[in-house]
Order: structure tokens, then sequence, then C-alpha cells
């Protein structure tokens, strides 16, 4: 009986207009009679939070429904990577590489292959470098279309999720042909690929990116021109010219600012100067040019791949120098000197002259940059890695300033972050 | 240069114009090495008279055998250009480098992740936190004096019904492998092998 009087006090309480609320004086306030005074609140928004794209943690300072502040706090994905390279032999480092952006594993194994080939001064095969160029694309069509629909998703359009997720897997289908694995990879090695491609392989691939730009239609009617999803993104974090050259942002987050920067076009890289491609670049900087810039950029890739393919020379993969690339297996059974080479490479490895580099490609989320030091040894002694989410999530409270909170998520969607790059 | 990493346009004369910096050419990268006081006069004129606008990455890097055992490189790059040019200073534990967050506002993550992995810190820099490692964290990580497992370990604790923090146990040994043979140097001639006169002798 004493529970339910309790709860009947309650009630009674919270329907009493004067509980909960502060009056003012109405000749020298604003604030009218009766209103409530709301102080700011701080808000946290993640670890576990289905639209923050991972594990991040944003402490937001609120004004009501508008954001004030925000604090980003990363690292909880932190897992040591350069360290543990430090402690691996070049090819056995290869792998970590994989698992930084775990949503374009070989774009980020093409920054560090060209950085040990920049040390070691190494010719690639140009077969070699046209299967790269081709993985490369896929890799960028693949990460934006997690990236666009996931996107789409956080902003309430289920639908292109389950239309493209199709198409994401064949995509994972050919590297599993490529490479063996759906994901990591480990196929860019220095001095080539791992292996040659099959061809019905390359047949395939020909056929998927007939079908593909029709998929890629169909997503546009569903969310381009659909007025729910530019009200959540036309206008909304937007960021200027120069201030996006200040924050360090790269890729297509640039590009929608305005600037038509593309390291693919600018500072090529294996075979990107023998294709032709546009570089899309919007004009506001807002979160609807950077998911259009990436949903053009899906096009121009597709181009690529259809050069590569129609290009495609034939020749080795991989690098004819034996102190780099291992022997053939069927040499292995014949000769010692192969046996004894193939031993040594896979334990010891490959030294790799003393200096230090920097080499930054195009990866789909903006420039990946890889900073090797060697020592002249056969293991990094030091190899920094230069994520593209970190200058972009930097510039969050820039974007976000001001905002509702539910454009949080747009804007996190938009800049497209994942957490395994981000952390290392 | 027979490598496909990607091509651009040199640095340029930088020598000229920063007399006292010491510049290297390197696998066609340039770098200028300079003292901490010159730090921010020739960020600041690389940014306003030479057109390197971004401020790419700051990368740590440890040699304890130096007498100023950390550098710090701070990797610059030129949209106009399309050059890119890497400035680098060297410190120690106890002496602070100029903070470049009021050049660059990127400089402050970047800098912060220096600060938690290798412990140099930054004088001026308005948000001084760690980045990367835990709440609560002790130590500099990237040192190369810093074990690669780390001190401490952390584990759901089902009494205590939150995370708990004890020392490392390692149910292995920590294994490193010395492979690097010393028969098989990267000059060969050094040891003469008993028996490796008449292949000199071939050749």
């Amino acid at each position: 009986m004493s529970d339910d009087a309790t709860l009947l006090d309650k009630t009674a309480a919270e329907d009493d207009p004067n509980v909960g609320t502060v009056t003012f004086d109405t000749e020298t306030g604003d604030p009218t009679e009766g209103d409530v005074e709301i102080q700011n609140y701080s808000m946290n928004f993640g670890p576990q939070h289905p639209a923050a794209h991972g594990v991040l943690r944003l402490i937001m300072e609120m004004d009501g429904e508008i954001i004030e502040r925000v604090d980003p706090h990363i690292g909880l994905l932190h897992r040591g990577t350069e360290k543990l390279i430090e402690y691996k032999t070049y090819l056995q480092a290869l792998p970590y590489m994989d698992r930084l952006d775990y949503v374009s594993p070989m774009c980020m194994e093409h920054s560090y292959v060209l950085a040990i080939e920049k040390l070691l001064d190494l010719e690639v095969p140009i077969r070699a470098q046209y299967l790269r160029v081709l993985f490369a694309e896929l890799t960028r069509i693949t990460n934006h279309i997690m990236n666009t629909t996931a996107h789409a998703m956080d902003v309430g359009a289920m639908t292109p999720m389950l239309w493209l997720f199709e198409e994401r897997e064949h995509i994972c289908e050919f590297y599993e042909r490529a490479s063996g694995a759906r994901f990591h990879a480990a196929y860019f090695r220095p001095g080539g690929v791992h292996q040659d491609v099959p061809p019905a392989l390359i047949a395939d691939i020909a056929d998927w990116a007939d079908r593909f730009p029709k998929v890629l239609k169909d997503f546009e009617t569903l969310v381009v021109g659909n007025r729910i999803f530019k009200q959540r993104n036309v206008g909304i974090g937007m960021i200027s010219r120069d201030d996006a050259i200040a924050y360090g942002f790269s890729g297509p987050c640039l590009r929608a600012s305005g600037v038509a920067w593309d390291l693919r076009k600018s500072q090529p890289y294996d075979v990107y100067d023998r294709m032709e491609f546009d570089v899309p670049i919007g004009t506001q900087g807002d979160c609807y040019d950077r998911f259009m810039v990436r949903m053009q950029e899906m096009r121009e890739s597709l181009k690529i791949v259809k050069q590569c393919i129609a290009e495609l020379p034939e020749g080795p993969v991989m690098s004819s120098n034996p102190k780099i690339s291992p022997p053939k297996r069927g040499e292995m059974k014949r000769s010692m000197e192969a046996l004894i080479n193939h031993f040594k490479l896979y334990t010891e490895g490959f030294h790799v002259p003393k200096g230090e580099v920097y080499v930054g490609t195009e990866s789909p989320k903006g420039e990946f940059g890889i900073y090797l030091v060697s020592d002249g040894s056969n293991k990094p002694y030091r190899c920094k890695i230069r994520p593209t989410a970190f200058s972009h999530l930097q510039a969050m409270e820039f974007l976000c300033k001001g905002h509702m909170l539910a454009d949080a998520p747009a804007v996190l969607g938009s800049l497209d972050i994942v957490f395994g790059e981000c952390d290392r | 240069m027979i490598h496909s990493a990607p091509k651009m346009n040199p640095a340029g004369d930088l020598a000229s114009h920063f007399s006292a910096a010491e510049v290297v050419e390197h696998r066609g990268e340039t770098t200028l090495i300079v003292t901490r006081e010159d730090l921010y006069a020739t960020m600041k004129a690389l940014r306003d008279e030479h057109q390197f606008q971004q401020l790419i990455e700051i990368a740590g890097c440890d040699f304890p055998e130096h007498a100023e055992r950390f550098e710090v490189n701070y990797h610059l790059l030129s949209l106009t250009k399309n050059a890119r040019v890497r400035v680098k200073v060297s410190t120690n534990e106890k002496t602070p480098v100029p903070s470049m967050t009021s050049l660059w506002p990127v400089a402050n993550w970047l800098e912060r992740e220096v600060w938690d992995l290798y412990g140099v810190m930054f004088e001026g820099h308005p948000d001084h936190r760690r980045i990367l490692t835990d709440y609560g964290f002790s130590g500099h990580p990237f040192r190369k004096d810093f074990p690669l497992t780390g001190y401490v370990e952390l584990r759901w604790s089902e009494e205590q019904k939150r995370v708990v923090y004890e020392p490392v146990k390692l149910q292995q040994d920590f294994r490193t492998f010395d492979f690097e043979s010393p028969w098989e140097g990267p000059d060969y001639n050094i040891y003469n092998l008993p028996g490796d006169e008449k292949a000199e002798e071939q050749t």
C-alpha cells in the first residue's frame, strides 16, 4: 500500500507546474515565467554506438540540442602496430597493413610496399604494377560502397546498404580468387604481387565492371535527390578550402572543399600516369559534397579498372631479384641454392639499405603515408603510419560546432573514419 | 631511379634560403635539419614564403645512442609546387620543442601523439594530454627501452565486477630470434673464409 502511495505522490509532483521550473522576473530577463533554465551539459557519445563507426568516444558539451564543444577520445583500438612492426622483418610486417584500415586493405599495403621499394630502389614488373592499380581501384570501390551506404544509413536510409553489399561481396570474391583471403589479402609484396591472377578472374572482373554502373544508378536514384537525405546533409559540416588545407585534410574530404588534389594525378605511382580518369571536386565542402565526391569517384575507379583490364600486359608479376623475391616452388624441388634462398628469405628476410623515406599514396580515405626509417638491417627501425582519419577526426569540433546533435552522425559518416587506421 | 613510388617535383633550392639549416638530399627527398630555436621561424617561412601549405605528419623517432635521443620529423606538402619537404629537429626527455599549433591546427593531435608515444614535450601546446594510450597509462611505449609486452595487462574481474590491471604474466617467454647469420654479412670478403682463396682468383 505504501509503495502505491509514494507513486501517487510522485505523479502529483510531476503534474505540479512549479516543480522543476525556475521562475524569472519578467521585467529583467528574456525567459518568461514557467521557462526551464537549461545549463550546458556534457554528453557521452560512444564508445559503443552504432553511428560511431567503431570505438569512438565523443565528449560533447551541449546547449540543449546544439553542440557547443566536441572532444573526441580515440585510442580505444590502439594495438601498437608501429611498435610491433619494429620487431618483425619487412615481409612479416606486411599483414599488419591489412589490419589498419580493414575496409580498404590493399591500399594500405600499397604505401608500405612502395616505401620499401623506394628504399631498395627496386624495379617492379609492369604486369605487377597493373595488377596493383587494378586491385587498388577495386578496393577504392569497396571502401566507397561501405562508406556511402553506411553514411546513408546513419541518416536513415536502410536500403542502399542492403543493395550495395552484394557488390561488395563480389569484390571480396575477387580478392579471394587473387590472394586467397577475402579481406586480409597480403597480396602486394615488395617487388610485385604475391602471385599471378587466373585469366578467368580478369574476365569476371570485366563482366562485373559492366554490371556495376546499373547498381550504382539505382543507388543514386534512391538517395541523391532524396529530400530527406538532402535536408540531413546539405549545408551540414561545412569547411572552407583554406580551413581544410590547414586541418590537413586529404582525399575526398579535401576535394569536396574544392581543391583539385589527387595524389594519383599529381604524384603518380605504379601505372597511374597511364590511366585516364577525372578528379571530381565539390563546391561547398559540406556532408553532401563529400558524399557526392565519393559517388563520382566510384565511376572514375571503374574507368581505371576497365583500362587496366584492357591494357594488362603479359609477363612476370614479381621482381626477378633473388634477394627480394622467393624462388618458384618447382625450382626449389631441384636446386639446393633455391631452397637455401627460400629458407633465408622467410627467416632472415632481406636487408634494406640505411635511410629514410616518406611515401604517401591516395588511399580511398585520403593520403595514407608511410615514413620508413631503416638502419640497414632486416627489420624496420621505425615505421610511422600516417593515418587519414587523424586529421579528419580532429576537425570534428570545427565541423560540428553549432549544429544539432543529430547532425554529428552525418558529419562522422561523411568523414569516412575507420578506427583500425586511426588508432593503429 | 627505377622504383615506382610516387613521382613529384623536387623541393627546390632551400639551402640558400635557410642558411642555418643543414639540407640533406636522400632518395629524392629533401630534409632540413634545424635547431629547436630555429624551428618555428623555419616552419613559418616554409608555409608563408615557400608555399608548403599542409602539415601532413609529425613522426617521432627514438635513437637512444644519440646525444639527444629523440627526433621529431615534420612532413610538409606543397599543393601548388607539388613537392614535399621534411624538417627534422632533435631533443631529449627534458627539453621541450616549440609547438606548431599556432601555424597549423592539425599539429594539435599530431604533437599529442608524439608526446604520448615518445614523451617529447611541446612548448605552448594548448592541450597537452595523452591521446592513444589508455586512461591512466604511465610510460611512453614507443621508446626503444620500453618492452614490446608492456608492464601491465588488464582483465575483467568477475569478483570485483570491473576491469583490473595486473603486472604482465607471459604464458611463454618473449622470443626474439636473431636470423642475421654472421657468415653472410653484406661484404663476403672481410671474413676470409678458409678455402675461399681460389674463388677470388677466378673472378
